[in-house]
């Protein structure tokens, strides 16, 4: 799928607003870009808009009919909108912030899970590799491969969470979108899912929605920052904190507010 | 100071050991009237279960009183009854069940339209209605104009009309559990909306509604009063839909009318209450045993 040119974006936001009431906007004009294979988090205090701007990337606020979207997404140069949604959410993963395995299924089956709700039919040799290769790329194959046939929801919070990542990569999609995928954990599966998400990036493009600063500033290539539903500053992570342009980002830097 | 505290703690451990006393005396006086039934239906009934109470349909009213007039123990069974209530529940169930299921599962993931919320509003109703009114509106619509005549599918009938409103408020109220964070994971992977739903939405709700449906069917073996007017009862044992059948709370109240089939009652009821009794513990290992949720 990556045939296009390194410099391209990978997602292309152009001039989008989100309101979940008519006319209260939740996201206002943001236009951004997420580069190909980085970590680009998203940060802000609570209620920016950090989740609503980073669901839109697969459309999942065509859950709920009464949320409003316009502007535009581009991914790979193509509008996400004009695509089939199904094959817009196998090319955009998803984790969420607290981690979600289907409860009735084992681990095995949660990591084929996209294959077999999409009713994609593999080989069982093709499904051990897809489960092994996804597993050992979520550093979680040692801890479960004993355990593959075990319901998910048997996992401690951590490597559910790793689950949930291994669920997402399974497809292989291009990008990988995670809201706060650590608010929900202890500061040890913290870490292995930032050391992960450091290997990942190899890989996949990752979009991180996080609220700890420090977080951001440890793992992330690019950043931006959410105020009120606009965005307010973005660029080179190591930029934004060091040398931040707007007042209101030094300002949540300083820890004035968030 | 300090006695002031203990007087105060010992206060508080009376008070809480008194109000232990009061709610383990309210637990035995409603467990006693259980053991009482079922402890009186057992010494009344059991000696005439046997193969034949199984296999044998009902005695006729002369059969039975010269048994009862020789003091043995009556001929015959509830095999008729048996076989009549199968029938009926398979049936009713055959409808009910997927009716009621994608009825509850359409008025959960449309709870905010006006047409969801009326039929909530109707099965609501409906669930208020009694028992014997739903028998006469199937003997309007089935005995009247389908089978012209008492049947085993107007009873089914009925059943489904006692099942549907119990099938749908489970379900619905079941699949509310679900965190919505599971429904947008399956959303997340691409899933089409009809697979969130079979394939994610129903197994993980599994026990939920597996209870609510071993609770309707629990309920509608009991019931007598509309399948008085439907099927109305038969002294053979029938599959015909369209004939009329018995069913064993039917077999309960003919042999109450009986005054040689006096013991057949207790054992008959004996069976039901055991029946139903054993069928709402199944729905508990059940919800226990496929709990995601
Ligand atoms: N489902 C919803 N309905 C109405 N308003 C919502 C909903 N979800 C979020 N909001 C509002 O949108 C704004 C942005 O929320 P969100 O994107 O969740 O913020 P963040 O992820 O940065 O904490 C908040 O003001 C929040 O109250
Ligand atoms: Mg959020």
């Amino acid at each position: 799928m990556n045939n296009t040119p390194q410099s391209d974006p990978v997602l292309d936001i152009r001039n989008l607003f989100i309101a979940y009431e008519p006319e209260r906007y939740a996201v206002k004009d943001v236009s951004a870009s997420v580069k190909r294979n980085r970590i680009t988090a998203i940060m802000g205090p609570s209620g920016c808009g950090k989740s609503t701007l980073l669901r839109a990337m697969n459309r999942l606020h065509e859950l709920y009919p009464n949320i409003q979207t316009k502007g535009d997404i581009l991914l790979e140069g193509q509008s996400i909108f004009s695509m089939s949604v199904i094959e817009l959410r196998r090319r955009v993963g998803m984790v969420f912030q607290r981690p979600n395995p289907f409860p009735n299924m084992t681990i095995y089956e949660n990591v084929v899970a996209g294959f077999s709700l999409n009713d994609i039919r593999l080989k069982k040799n093709q499904r051990d590799e897809i489960v092994e290769n996804a597993l050992r790329n979520v550093a979680l194959w040692d801890e479960v491969k004993e355990s593959l046939f075990r319901k998910g929801t048997f996992l401690s919070g951590g490597q559910q969470q790793r689950l949930c990542v291994a669920r997402a990569i399974a497809f292989n999609p291009d990008v990988l979108l995670l809201d706060e995928p650590t608010s929900a954990l202890d500061p040890v599966a913290t870490s292995k899912i930032e050391d992960l998400l450091g290997e990942l990036k190899k890989k996949y493009t990752l979009v991180l929605v996080t609220h700890n600063m420090s977080q951001a500033a440890r793992i992330s290539d690019e950043s931006m920052f959410m105020y009120l539903g606009e965005l307010v500053e973005s660029g080179p992570t190591g930029t934004l904190f060091t040398t931040p342009k707007d007042p209101r980002t030094e300002a949540y830097l300083t820890g004035k507010f968030g | 100071m300090h006695t002031e505290l203990t007087d105060n703690i010992k206060r508080r451990t009376r008070t809480n050991g008194r109000f232990r006393y009061l709610v383990i005396a309210g637990s035995v006086i409603t467990v006693i009237p259980i053991f009482l039934i079922v402890g009186n239906l057992a010494v009344k009934g059991y000696r005439q279960i046997n193969l034949a109470f199984f296999t044998q349909p009902a005695p006729d009213t002369f059969q039975a009183m010269m048994a009862a007039s020789a003091g043995e123990i009556i001929p015959g069974g509830i095999a008729n009854g048996l076989t009549g209530s199968l029938l009926m529940v398979l049936l009713a169930s055959l409808f009910a069940i997927p009716l009621g299921l994608m009825t509850g599962i359409y008025i959960y993931e449309n709870s905010t339209k006006k047409y969801a919320q009326f039929i909530r509003s109707l099965t609501e109703i409906l669930q208020g209605v009694p028992s014997i009114i739903l028998g006469i509106i199937a003997y309007l619509w089935i005995v009247k104009n389908i089978t012209r005549g008492y049947s085993a599918l107007a009873g089914s009938v009925s059943l489904t009309i006692m099942m549907l409103p119990l099938i749908i408020r489970s379900t619905e109220e079941t699949m509310r559990m679900i965190p919505i964070s599971i429904r947008e994971a399956a959303f997340a992977l691409g899933t089409p909306y009809y697979k969130m739903i079979y394939k994610i939405l129903i197994p993980v709700s599994f026990s939920g509604l597996a209870t609510g449906v071993l609770l309707a069917l629990s309920r509608i073996l009991g019931e007598t009063a509309p399948l008085m007017l439907t099927a109305l009862g038969s002294p053979a044992i029938s599959f015909d839909v369209t004939r009329p059948v018995s069913a064993v709370p039917l077999l309960i109240w003919d042999f109450y009318n009986d005054p040689n089939m006096v013991s057949l009652v207790w054992s008959a009821s004996l069976f039901l209450m055991v029946f139903v009794l054993s069928m709402n513990l199944m729905a508990r290992s059940v919800a226990s045993k496929h709990k995601y949720i």
